[in-house]
């Protein structure tokens, strides 16, 4: 930083602060970012990499990875009944979670709406079991589908009602509904509350108006309600999407996959083969697959989700 | 007639509205119960002592045992785990408040070259949930134990793990608040002299208490109920945290339902009560979170 008496002072005043001020803006940035960065880079991408690498390895943990099998991991899995079925069971979780847990939510939201008395306190009901851990969640709903009727109360009510008692976690046929009761019991609630706020978007003065003009109240929800929830329905479809496809510790406390891996999914899947059975590098190879379908699912969502304004309203 | 026709459509009208009421509390309240079902089930199940438990097991306690909670009280491990999991919940929440917020005033404030490209870096973390991740992770924390960083088996290591994976969202969260304080604001900052980390700390980090406040919340409540990271990382029982010692609680003594059901009783009384206090900042975080992401 040369002076130049020369230059009038209000010039050289602005040219002094004027270099370290920039160099003192990019140490400020580095300083702020590198934190977040340092974290970012080594707990969550290096490892991408990490297991890419040990994804072609036979390695059972001990000592260095030295049994290099190139592909076959991935070829093996994917003839693999267990993860074909694993991946059929995620599949139906995003279904059943699509097609009954959204719709749901929206309608108890819609129901609830922006004026009900008590909205408030159905808000605060319904959200509750989603700050619930889902390892109480799990022990709470195993003590509810106990087949013994004179144990489990779900049971029980069946017998009372005149049917018969159902093997919730032991029946391969049903186990994977009673693993999707629980979810829903927990997770329905966020999405309500998405729909909540969305709702508290749109002006009632919309409504309003089509009512006058003659709408009923279903023709009120379809043309004016759902294509002004759009944008938030879509973060819903999003994030019940993504959540269904990383789903583990309630299934993993429920009925650890079973049985005969009739509840299984992806991340069971991998973590029995990673941390069960240590043949590390075929979990790698799982979770390489997992890492892919969440990529493709958000590039494919981003894609669609950029539809013209005119088509979601908000 | 005209004022009739008027009056008895208006009442029938009415009619309708109280109908349909009628019919939306009564929906409501069955899910209502619904939700109450499987907590009520579980308060009741750690008020009875093991025989009431299996002999009328969804019954109202009468009268109420309190042996197995006190039972619970009174083990010292209950309180370690209780112990441990204060502190890993503090010390990813102070983190995840200072790390995020950090950048997010960057990302939100400043202009620099690469910005755009780095923050889709970070929102790509948003598509790698850590149940996913769980193994690759594992990874690395024992390839940093062998260089002498000691991740494994401490609380440090499961703080760094939740920390790094709560980034992305929260950036993404504090972005929003901070960008939606005016920028006439910071103007107004740097005409009276101030440099961005003035401006930083004096003007937006106030500004922006409830922001933080939601962010915080949201962290304490998603590190207190996580178990994968913890049952990755940590081998000593004497490390173990609520939640993990939950899980291993409820294998041990599967055949005790009272005594699981007073240690999961205990273990979410106190998520309960932060949520009790803490809803509106949770709302308010999840809210802005899910509608920027």
């Amino acid at each position: 930083m040369q002076q130049l008496p020369a230059i009038p002072n209000i010039l050289k005043l602005k040219r002094e602060s004027s270099v370290p001020r920039r160099l003192q803006d990019t140490l400020l940035i580095a300083l702020f970012l590198s934190p977040a960065l340092v974290l970012f880079l080594l707990f969550v991408i290096y490892p991408i990499f990490r297991s890419l690498y040990f994804s072609m390895f036979d390695w059972n943990g001990l000592g260095p990875a030295v049994d290099f099998v190139g592909l076959k991991n991935f070829t093996d899995i994917m003839t693999d009944k267990v993860f074909l079925k694993a991946l059929g069971n995620v599949g139906l979780i995003v279904a059943f979670s699509l097609g009954l847990q959204l719709p749901l939510a929206l309608a108890l939201a819609v129901m609830v709406g922006r004026d009900l008395p008590g909205r408030g306190m159905f808000r605060t009901i319904f959200f509750l079991p989603y700050v619930l851990s889902e390892v109480n969640v799990a022990i709470m709903w195993m003590l509810l589908f106990n087949p013994n009727p004179d144990r489990g109360l779900i049971n029980a009510v069946a017998v009372a009602l005149g049917g018969e008692p159902v093997g919730w976690l032991s029946d391969t046929d049903i186990v994977l509904w009673s693993v999707f009761i629980a979810l829903t019991w927990k997770y329905f609630g966020f999405h309500m509350l998405l729909y909540l706020a969305g709702l508290q978007n749109i002006p009632a003065e919309l409504e309003e108006a089509a009512r006058i003009d003659g709408a009923n109240s279903f023709q009120n929800f379809f043309y004016i309600t759902l294509p002004l929830l759009g944008s938030t329905i879509r973060t819903t479809v999003y994030l019940s999407v993504l959540g269904s496809i990383q789903q583990f510790i309630l299934v993993w406390i429920m009925t650890k996959g079973g049985p005969v891996n009739a509840s299984e999914t992806l991340a069971t899947y991998m973590y029995r083969f990673g941390f069960v059975r240590f043949q590390l590098g075929y979990g790698s190879a799982v979770a390489i697959y997992m890492f892919l379908i969440c990529l493709i699912f958000s590039l494919i969502y981003q894609r669609l989700s950029r539809q013209p304004d005119y088509l979601t309203g908000l | 007639m005209a004022t009739a026709y008027a009056s008895t459509a208006s009442s029938s009208r009415q009619t309708q509205k109280i109908i349909t009421r009628i019919i939306q509390y009564f929906i409501l309240s069955i899910i209502v119960v619904i939700m109450f079902v499987p907590i009520v089930i579980l308060l009741f199940g750690s008020l009875k002592t093991t025989g009431e438990m299996y002999s009328q097991p969804y019954t109202i306690p009468n009268p109420p045992h309190w042996e197995n909670l006190w039972g619970v009280l009174s083990t010292p491990v209950f309180w370690t785990m209780l112990k441990n999991s204060v502190i890993v919940m503090l010390g990813t929440t102070a983190g995840v408040v200072f790390v995020c917020g950090l950048a997010a005033f960057v990302f939100s404030r400043l202009e620099f070259r690469g910005k755009s490209w780095l923050f889709n870096l970070f929102t790509l973390g948003l598509m790698f949930p850590i149940n996913v991740a769980i193994l690759p992770v594992y990874f690395v924390l024992r390839q940093l134990n062998e260089n002498n960083v000691p991740l494994i088996d401490s609380l440090i290591g499961v703080i760094l793990v939740q920390l790094a994976f709560q980034i992305s969202g929260n950036i993404l969260i504090l972005r929003g608040f901070f960008t939606s304080i005016p920028s006439e604001l910071q103007d107004a900052a740097y005409i009276d002299g101030c440099n961005n980390f003035d401006f930083f700390w004096r003007i937006l980090l106030p500004l922006a208490k409830p922001a933080l406040a939601a962010v915080a919340a949201l962290t304490m409540i998603v590190s207190w109920n996580d178990l994968l990271v913890p049952l990755v990382v940590l081998n000593s029982d004497e490390l173990w945290t609520l939640p993990l010692g939950t899980m291993q609680f409820q294998g041990q003594y599967a055949t005790d339902l009272a005594l699981v059901s007073a240690f999961v009783a205990l273990s979410a009384i106190p998520t309960v009560i932060f949520y009790i206090f803490a809803e509106r900042q949770i709302v308010s975080g999840l809210t802005a979170g899910a509608v920027k992401g």
